[in-house]
């Protein structure tokens, strides 16, 4: 019941004509309540990570009202290791957001700290917990399998409790499969609230930031 | 339906009270508030944008304002923030900035509190000048799809 589902039962046609690109869909049990969790805000800030998908972008826009804002992190990454220059990564971070410390209601991190070794993944992790404001959701993705293969996902919202998967190619590899601890060492600054474990090999997981005292 | 066609180059503000195409350049302002705003595939636009719709199939540099649609085609490009209830995104358009689809209710509730802004605020997402960060890291557009 939970394993993927075919894009002809998806009524979509899947694009397996280019090498390392192909779509499938997969039960989501973690949007629905990052959405639930914003929705009592007015016109929340959500912050996207992941590389611009227009129909995610009306998805968004017409179920929250919000403002979004995309920053595909995945190019940043792409570009630090062309420039074979991945140490600086974790500097690079610590300034890569405009937005204010504790402005952002949401943050759609997707699986990018799959891509990032530790140093840059703990240094991704603090600046985004920061740009959080108190009661802020932030939803990760994490790989369960070693995915040796050099490829993004895009995670296109067919609606809340539906996730299209569709891959492109990348720079490099997933990293070292973060487990459970080292992930919720990672974000010690937010409360995991929920965490899912898919059939989809993908451990979803949902921080919140701790209430202002 | 006005058309300014390819070869024509306009700097300053353009306003009118008819749905407009554009395939020249065009720098400075356009205010078309109540009619639709047509970017063609010719068209290159250097300009704060406001209007009811706006269907790009060209490039944009600049804020585009609309009170009902943004439109950004297959191959359209738009650098700037978009700020209207309903925006379309096609895969292969380029869209590098932020989107506000605020309901017009809650941009009615967040206003007093941008009244509170000082005249030379920065807009929202922007970095705040009392707060520089010198090594602002480049920004790269994005190309929409597979």
């Amino acid at each position: 019941m939970l394993g993927p589902r075919r894009d002809s039962d998806a009524g979509a046609a899947a694009d397996t004509s280019v090498t390392n690109v192909a779509e499938a869909s997969y039960p989501t049990k973690a949007l629905h309540k990052f959405l639930a969790s914003l929705q009592s805000n007015t016109g929340p800030l959500l912050l996207d990570l992941g590389p611009v998908v227009g129909s995610n972008v009306t998805f968004f826009g017409e179920q929250l009202g919000c403002r979004l804002r995309v920053e595909d992190l995945a190019k940043d990454i792409d570009r630090h290791v062309k420039d074979n220059t991945l140490d600086q990564l974790p500097a690079f971070f610590t300034k890569r957001f405009k937005e204010a410390p504790g402005t952002v209601d949401g943050i759609l991190c997707w699986d990018l700290l799959d891509y990032l070794d530790r140093p840059a993944a703990q240094a991704l992790a603090t600046a985004l917990s920061s740009l959080l404001r108190p009661d802020g959701c932030l939803l990760g993705f994490f790989s369960t399998a070693d995915q040796r293969e050099s490829i993004y996902t895009k995670y296109v919202v067919v609606d809340e409790s539906t996730l299209r998967y569709r891959t492109y190619p990348a720079s490099r590899p997933r990293q070292r499969s973060l487990l459970n601890g080292d992930i919720i060492k990672l974000f010690k600054d937010l409360r995991v609230t929920d965490s899912f474990l898919m059939k989809s090999k993908v451990r979803e997981m949902l921080f919140r930031k701790p209430p202002a005292r | 339906m006005v058309n300014i066609g390819k070869s024509v180059v306009i700097k300053g503000e353009l306003s009118g009270s008819e749905d407009l195409t554009i395939e020249g350049h065009v720098e400075g302002r356009i205010d078309l508030k109540d009619n639709v705003l047509t970017i063609g595939p010719n068209g290159k636009i250097k300009a704060e944008v406001f209007a009811k719709s706006v269907v790009v199939l060209g490039e944009v540099t600049g804020n585009v304002t609309a009170s009902e649609k943004v439109d950004i085609r297959d191959n359209g490009s738009v650098d700037g923030d978009i700020a209207s209830p309903r925006v379309a995104i096609a895969e292969g358009a380029h869209f590098r900035g932020s989107v506000d689809m605020q309901r017009a209710g809650q941009k009615a509730q967040q206003q007093p509190q941008q009244q509170q802004k000082p005249a030379n605020a920065p807009p929202s997402g922007q970095p705040q000048p009392q707060n520089p960060q010198p090594n602002q890291p480049q920004q790269h557009g994005q190309r929409v799809g597979a």
